[in-house]
């Protein structure tokens, strides 16, 4: 018996039904719609928003040294706090009692603080203490005991130079993010799979080293989106700088055009509008940090697999 | 190769280990069977000191696992320690553990990449040939999401086989896979055997244990119930408790 590959059956008759009608659907867009352009003709209509002031001061150049300095303290305090949350959480996750403990105590500490507290104090870190010494431990009291004058400190720093404006600001910013990060960065390390670990310490790894190359790269994937909502809150909460103060801050800069000109309503929208880019281009940022830690998350081929896959598909039709 | 002294675990007030005398000799390949709970699983990561034993002593090539014996005492070996006696172990795991954001090869060059320092394109050529040998060199740049169970727990062992092992430990190799893809993995097992590797093997595969063992382990309640030859001990074992565990699995 032969099989005749010539004549193939006819495909069947496709189903062409009447689709379910979804009238609730059609009325709710319809009432979006009109919604939408009731709101879009407010905007349009109403005097109070003076759309050519708001669009002219907007762009002055204090306004874009304001939103240069509000990004450049986001990136700069996300940055350090990340840094410093990986560094606790691993502490937090140390079999040792003492290690876990101090990292306890500074997340319970700096999550429980509001930030403007936090930066008030920053500030008045001048007054506390008139200089910084780096040096021995308890050195001063050392030499007391044995009667000798003198100290073994070899950085000294004035408080109110370094304790100020930006560094002060940044400081507060910082430390109050490491606390919160290091809870991040914990529960993502804690969602990889325990066998990850076993695995690469069947294969004679390190403990720092699996942690590097195969627990946070995956923890990476869990950590990444409350990640990214951290950073827009603390694009936002650069406008508590004025505390430290620093009033070289984006939502400082265009109060002030507003109170000055009495154009409130107008430089309101304009911080709106400028917040809401700046959290867009963080969220931009975000989208293509995330699909960089999802290799072998996900079920598309990569480029390497494609060119592959095409060469083999080349040689076969020879 | 592998010599186990009276080791005694417990986790908590539940003791798994309650006294196991077993000897691996080079090139043996050693089946151990029995019920769950038993404590075969737990027996076979206390010889890379993924567990810590209670008590006893456990030795693979001659040297204590997880411990250093001077002046009469013992003491413990530092993570370094530990990490350089397990790079002479091989290990399979049941749910394969392959690490999901690096590809088949990537996997199977890391440990000698990070653990030895071998060069990456080194370690990459003889990660290309273990995959060869394993049957997987057409799949070499998937991830382990695009592979089938069988195909992974191949990955696994040529990950682990990257390490040049003296010993390979195998838990439950095959049970987390479907009946069809067994056989592949199997196949590889068996190959590894007749070069020579000395394999502790934990698994249900009675037929395996019977064509490619060397010797036959049934442990219950945690202890050693019987050992022997497989031929022997499957056709005419000498205990009930062997008989009744075989006459449900065969």
């Amino acid at each position: 018996m032969s099989a005749d590959s010539s004549t193939t059956p006819a495909p069947p008759e496709q189903i062409r039904a009447v689709p379910v009608r979804h009238p609730g659907r059609w009325i709710a867009a319809a009432v979006i719609a009109v919604l939408a352009a009731m709101f879009v003709h407010m905007l349009a209509t109403n005097p109070v928003f003076r759309w050519e002031f708001m669009v002219d001061n907007m762009f002055s150049d204090a306004v874009l040294r304001g939103a240069r300095t509000t990004l450049i303290m986001t990136v700069l305090a996300m940055a350090i706090g990340i840094l410093l949350g990986i560094v606790l959480a691993v502490m937090r996750l140390s079999a040792n009692p003492v290690v876990s403990g101090a990292a306890w105590v500074y997340i319970w500490f700096f999550r429980a603080i509001p930030r403007i507290v936090l930066l008030f104090f920053s500030a008045s870190l001048g007054a506390l203490y008139s200089t910084y010494d780096l040096g021995f431990p308890f050195d001063q009291q050392l030499m007391d005991l044995f009667g000798f004058e003198g100290d073994w400190r070899f950085l000294s720093l004035d408080g109110n130079d370094i304790f100020r404006g930006f560094v002060a600001g940044l400081l507060g910013l910082a430390l109050s993010e490491g606390a919160y990060a290091a809870e991040i960065v914990r529960a993502g390390i804690q969602s990889v799979d325990p066998g990850q670990t076993e695995a690469a310490a069947a294969l004679g790894m390190s403990r720092g080293r699996t942690m590097r190359r195969i627990v946070l790269p995956q923890a990476m994937r869990v950590i990444i989106p409350p990640m990214g909502n951290e950073t827009i809150a603390m694009l936002k909460d650069t406008s508590l700088l004025i505390a430290v103060p620093v009033s070289n801050e984006l939502n400082f800069q265009l109060r002030a055009i507003g109170s000055r000109t009495f154009q409130v309503i107008p430089m309101a929208v304009a911080s709106i509008l400028w917040y809401l880019a700046l959290a867009s281009l963080l969220m931009i940022g975000q989208h293509f940090l995330e699909k960089r830690f999802s290799r072998g998350f996900g079920n598309r081929e990569t480029r390497q697999q494609r060119a592959a896959r095409q060469a083999r598909d080349v040689g076969s039709t020879h | 190769m592998v010599e186990a002294r009276g080791v005694h675990k417990s986790f908590g007030h539940v003791e798994v280990l309650k006294g196991i005398d077993l000897t691996v000799a080079p090139r043996e390949v050693m089946c151990i069977v029995g019920p769950s709970g038993s404590g075969k699983s737990t027996f076979l990561r206390c010889i890379n000191h993924l567990e810590r034993i209670d008590a006893g002593r456990l030795s693979v090539n001659g040297h204590l696992v997880g411990y250093r014996e001077k002046g009469g005492r013992l003491h413990e070996l530092r993570d370094s320690e530990v990490a350089a006696q397990r790079r002479e172990i091989g290990m399979v795991f049941q749910r394969f553990n392959l690490f999901p954001h690096m590809t088949a090869l990537e996997n199977v060059a890391e440990a000698p990449v990070q653990v030895k320092g071998v060069a990456k394109a080194a370690a990459r050529e003889r990660g290309a040939a273990l995959l060869e040998r394993v049957g997987l060199a057409d799949r070499m740049h998937n991830y382990p999401n695009q592979l089938s169970g069988g195909q992974q727990q191949r990955v696994a062992i040529a990950r682990a086989l990257a390490m040049e092992p003296m010993l390979m430990l195998f838990d439950e190799p095959t049970s987390a896979l479907d009946p069809e893809l067994v056989g592949e993995v199997l196949d590889v097992m068996r190959g590894l055997a007749a070069d020579g590797m000395t394999m502790v093997v934990v698994t249900h595969e009675m037929g395996f244990a019977r064509e490619v063992g060397d010797t036959l382990v049934f442990m219950d309640d945690g202890a050693v119930v019987e050992a022997g030859d497989p031929r022997q001990v499957l056709t005419d074992p000498r205990h009930e408790r062997t008989r009744s565990f075989l006459s449900k699995v065969l």
